[in-house]
């Protein structure tokens, strides 16, 4: 096979070339998912992906761990069972931004209040590309959709922040451009005891680029080039976050994680 | 490795570091071809095609980036 090491060790390669659409920023933001799990050297047998509904939740279709393809948005109800069944599971949640945020928003706060051992990566296309482009809970304000002919009105989520507040003790974004700073994001989700979210702002050329005149996926690569901003130059100076997306490690608090303080309890009983 | 593939490369795979490119897989998004520094590779028919071969640096940015796993770096390690 005509590939890299890594693709041909953890993806499932009769599936590819996969059904994303050319220039899908999902191919891209997977392939960070599976360099930072070959980075930590991790047994495939111990590692879980969950995924929801969407063209996100497309991606462990492809790649070869113990994979499970759940129901819309319920992808952190069925990971935090599995996370109970067995804890010595590495779980990772792979999620669209419609999936975590709208069909799937109280799954993703309570989850988050919890604080359960599973690393959660979203892939925010701004967009729900599967359906045929109907604006998302993170489709920018005043941007088109086939259901916001006249543009959106509602105001996007910021997920890390939504994340944050909800009790996630690890928070950070990257881009599908930034694709190394996401996959050493990924790689401390997955070292936090906790729960970890991050998200990876994709692209979608086809609905959201189309419909919005932001051209090719090269030219969405580099609007994700010129538009984010790491927030530690922010931290040192305000002024350069000015019209920008903030990047980068948000925050990062340990705290007792719940199948712990959840043994803690059986353990008192069983002497 | 195929005579197939290797027909597709254009190369052998002694040389230490080579650039491999996965025709059926490409889908001719553009991303490597834009962020290639010294462009090597070009657009032709809807697919990827390495143009310059010798002008490749190894710097991964393509392999980085390609949504569909079609382009890397080979060869002896």
């Amino acid at each position: 096979m005509n590939c890299s090491e890594t693709t041909s060790k953890y993806y499932r390669v009769n599936r590819l070339p996969h059904i994303w659409c050319a220039g899908c920023g999902h191919g891209t933001l997977t392939n960070t998912v599976v360099r930072a799990i070959d980075k930590l050297k991790l047994n495939k047998d111990e590692v879980v992906i969950v995924s929801g509904i969407g063209c996100s939740s497309r991606a462990p279709g492809y790649l070869d761990f113990n994979t499970l393809h759940t129901t819309h948005g319920r992808a952190l109800a069925f990971a935090t069972g599995i996370k109970l069944a067995n804890p010595k599971l590495h779980v990772i949640v792979i999620m669209g931004d419609g999936d975590s945020s709208a069909i799937g928003g109280n799954h993703l706060i309570h989850a988050a209040r919890r604080n359960i051992d599973i690393t959660t990566i979203v892939f925010n296309n701004n967009i729900y590309g599967m359906t045929g482009g109907q604006f998302s809970p993170t489709t920018p304000y005043g941007d088109l959709a086939t259901t916001a002919a006249y543009g959106n009105i509602d105001k996007p989520f910021d997920l890390c922040s939504l994340a944050q507040g909800a009790g996630a003790t690890y928070v950070g974004r990257a881009t599908a451009y930034h694709a190394v700073l996401m996959q050493k994001l990924i790689e401390k989700g997955i070292q936090n005891k906790g729960f970890s979210f991050i998200e990876g702002l994709s692209i979608c050329p086809t609905y959201y680029g189309r419909k919005n005149k932001k051209g090719n996926a090269f030219k969405m690569h580099s609007f994700l080039k010129e538009n984010c901003i790491d927030k530690k130059l922010v931290d040192k100076d305000p002024d350069k976050g000015r019209n920008k997306i903030l990047i980068g490690e948000f925050y990062n608090n340990p705290q007792p994680e719940y199948i712990e303080s959840y043994q803690v309890i059986i353990d008192m009983f069983q002497g | 490795m195929t005579k197939e593939n290797q027909a597709i490369m254009g190369e052998d795979m002694d040389d230490e570091k080579v650039l491999l490119l996965n025709v059926p897989w490409c889908k001719g998004c553009g991303i490597c071809v834009g962020f290639c520094p010294t462009r090597v590779l070009k657009l032709k028919e809807g697919k990827c095609v390495i143009a310059n071969r010798e002008k490749c640096i190894f710097c991964g940015q393509c392999e980085l980036r390609c949504p569909d796993n079609a382009i890397c770096i080979g060869g002896k390690k």
